[in-house]
């Protein structure tokens, strides 16, 4: 067995604010293993964001760090000094965010920004370092690359920007790719290519991924295993075929419920009543106990933790022996 | 079915003038530069069914939107809805009392409420604007109505639209919608800007009230999912024209234009049945320079001569109807859709 690129423990994100400390992240723990995709779900507010940027050392003030650890090949980076993280940020670990307009710079030829970044990591000459730039323009796709090395990013169209932006992470070879809903501002043929991208990259380098959308879609396609969050908690984690096509979690089900489907004839789509709690007024228990269809007693009192169930594991209380509702789910 | 469509969209067309301040094209000596957002987009909507359109953005379905419900007027074409021609100079004050039955739902729930206004007051706009109210009471009484229609509390009235969530704040906006009795509504990308679990709330409340009211609905989306639940009849867009036409269930199971098929390939699986999703090459061309002939030619598998040089009509190709040569000239067979093709889990 190998051992994880990535490793969370116990991660817990706090923001303190004049009206009392929020906690965005909650006690969330997962390994990403070399040459894995994984998966890390939820509808907006869930943390999943939030769990993405304390690994890579961005949070914004002032939400910080409370409590767990993060580990990059067994090393500790939470509460590295700023310094000693910058280097790690691009380097070991890259990062693809939604809007590739934001992450590249206006004012400078998308060759020049790969170029600065490849000499800020690697120890070479610029000649060098441009021949590798127009390496990866070809490697992500980027037709009549020797001519479009000295475009600006508006000259790109979405599709294309982003992939400069993969080509960018990936500049540097590093251990860990993050990509926050790095499809999300793109139409659907085009998500299909940066998708296809972003798998046979990853698989070609082993390098770790994780992949934080909203869009099930795009999990069920890239992802090898998922995290499904719910109000900064993980409420179900496992391969993505089994959470996908025989969820555990209540959320999950309603989740996939939710989701309309191509070849459905349903009249009525599954609904899940309420909304996402505010982080202010996350209910004690489960979190997901107003709006769940199994809720009893122990859901309103008790906090559950993810119990293991042949390959997944779920954050529920329907799965613990020890109380024993005649429920099951389906 | 009644026999008289409710509205009927005839060769409708939208070109923006894009060119650079008149000084720089006298300096630079720049052409002027003009871009077609829609151009001889015809269809029909019969009363109480869903027509839906799809394309990916720059297709111009917004701009169609926007010209059925008159925001944006046409450069060309024509919009009758009910008999009464929404584009013809005169005729004006029959346009008027039309108006009070259109309505029409935003993609962006935070700038379609005006966020100074308590939410009482958004919903009772159109109450005041068409005089549907007689008094204060009774504007009050139907605010209440609407918001327990929606699924909210007659007593949020008096908040501001900032203290609702964005599902929430959409049933805001469908109450607005509401309020006028309108039969007809556009809906633009109602859904785009929300969470799946609240997205299936929306569409469910769009369903149930388009029942109990006989509603109409154009519905514009680029997710074909939610389409797929949505609609009755499809119209897929591609660079400002309709490329296919088709009866909902009939897109799905035997899709027949290139593009269409193409869409479909690239919606991604959740079913995990290994159909794969295909990449598809290429991008949506620039609108100001679109290719000659098909628009969709550079792009598709089955482009041939003639595709280059002749632009395609919509051709009727039963049920649905087609605008591409290969299809007409029988070269290619309606592929097999998600229907047929799925494997049942």
């Amino acid at each position: 067995m190998t051992d994880p690129v990535l490793s969370v423990r116990n991660l817990r994100v706090e923001f303190p604010t004049r009206r009392g400390t929020l906690t965005a992240v909650d006690d969330v723990s997962f390994d990403i293993m070399p040459g894995e995709v994984l998966g890390v779900v939820g509808e907006s507010g869930a943390g999943k964001s939030m769990t993405g940027n304390a690994v890579i050392g961005l949070l914004e003030p002032p939400g910080r760090i409370a409590g767990g650890e993060i580990l990059l090949q067994g090393q500790r980076i939470d509460h590295l000094p700023y310094e000693a993280m910058r280097r790690i940020r691009g380097k070991r670990i890259g990062m693809v965010f939604q809007d590739p307009l934001t992450s590249l710079d206006p004012l400078y030829r998308v060759g020049e920004q790969l170029v600065e970044t490849i000499l800020t990591h690697s120890k070479m000459s610029e000649t060098q370092a441009r021949a590798r730039a127009l390496e990866l323009l070809n490697e992500v796709g980027i037709p009549a690359a020797k001519a479009r090395i000295d475009a600006y990013p508006h000259q790109f169209s979405g599709g294309m920007r982003q992939r400069v932006v993969l080509a960018l992470a990936l500049a540097a070879r590093p251990e860990l790719v993050i990509a926050d809903e790095p499809t999300t501002a793109l139409d659907v043929s085009v998500q299909a290519q940066i998708i296809a991208l972003i798998k046979r990259l990853c698989a070609q380098y082993g390098v770790a991924v994780m992949l934080i959308t909203h869009d099930m879609g795009v999990i069920a396609e890239t992802a090898d295993r998922v995290a499904v969050m719910y109000a900064g908690r993980i409420a179900e984690i496992g391969p993505v075929r089994n959470v996908v096509k025989s969820p555990y979690h209540p959320y999950t089900q309603g989740l996939m419920g939710a989701i309309p489907k191509l070849d459905s004839e349903a009249d009525r789509l599954t609904q899940i009543p309420g909304a996402m709690p505010r982080l202010n007024a996350i209910p004690r228990g489960c979190a997901f106990n107003p709006r769940c269809a199994h809720v009893f007693d122990r859901c309103r009192a008790e906090r559950p933790e993810l119990i293991p169930l042949e390959r997944s594991a779920a954050a529920c209380w329907l799965y613990d022996k020890a109380s024993q509702p005649a429920e099951t789910a389906s | 079915m009644s026999t008289e469509p409710l509205v009927t969209v005839e060769n409708l067309g939208r070109i923006y003038d894009v060119s650079k301040p008149w000084l720089n094209r006298v300096v630079e000596r720049a052409p002027i530069q003009l871009l077609t957002a829609a151009a001889g987009v015809t269809f029909s909507i019969a009363r109480t069914e869903t027509f839906a359109l799809v394309g990916e953005s720059g297709s111009g379905k917004s701009t169609v939107a926007k010209m059925v419900v008159g925001l944006v007027p046409p450069s060309s074409g024509e919009v009758t809805i009910d008999g009464i021609s929404m584009t013809h100079r005169r005729r004006s004050s029959e346009r008027e009392r039309l108006r009070r039955r259109i309505q029409m739902i935003f993609q962006a729930p935070y700038a379609s409420l005006n966020p100074r206004w308590r939410v009482e007051n958004i919903i009772a706009e159109p109450l005041r604007a068409f005089s549907v109210a007689q008094n204060a009471d009774e504007q009050h009484k139907r605010v209440g109505e609407l918001l327990r229609l929606v699924g909210l509390d007659p007593a949020d009235g008096v908040k501001y639209p900032h203290e609702f969530s964005g599902g929430q704040r959409q049933r805001i906006a469908i109450a607005r919608a509401l309020s006028a009795q309108p039969e007809f509504i556009v809906c633009d990308e109602p859904t785009s800007a929300l969470d799946v679990s609240v997205q299936a709330q929306i569409l469910n409340l769009m369903r149930d009230l388009q029942r109990q009211f006989g509603l109409t609905y154009l519905f514009i989306s680029h997710n074909l999912a939610v389409v797929r639940h949505m609609a009755t009849r499809i119209g897929v867009m591609y660079l400002g024209r309709l490329v296919e036409v088709s009866p909902a269930r009939e897109l799905f199971r035997a899709p027949r234009h290139p593009y269409t098929r193409m869409l479909l390939d690239a919606v991604p699986d959740l079913d995990l049945t290994e159909r794969g999703r295909k990449a598809v090459e290429g991008e949506i061309p620039n609108p100001i320079t679109p290719p000659p002939g098909c628009a969709f030619h550079p792009r598709c598998p089955y482009a041939f001569e003639r595709c280059r040089v002749e632009r395609p009509v919509l051709l009727p190709s039963a049920p649905a109807s087609v605008a591409c040569h290969a299809v007409e000239e029988g070269r290619i067979k309606p592929g097999a859709g998600v229907l047929e093709g799925a494997v049942t889990p």
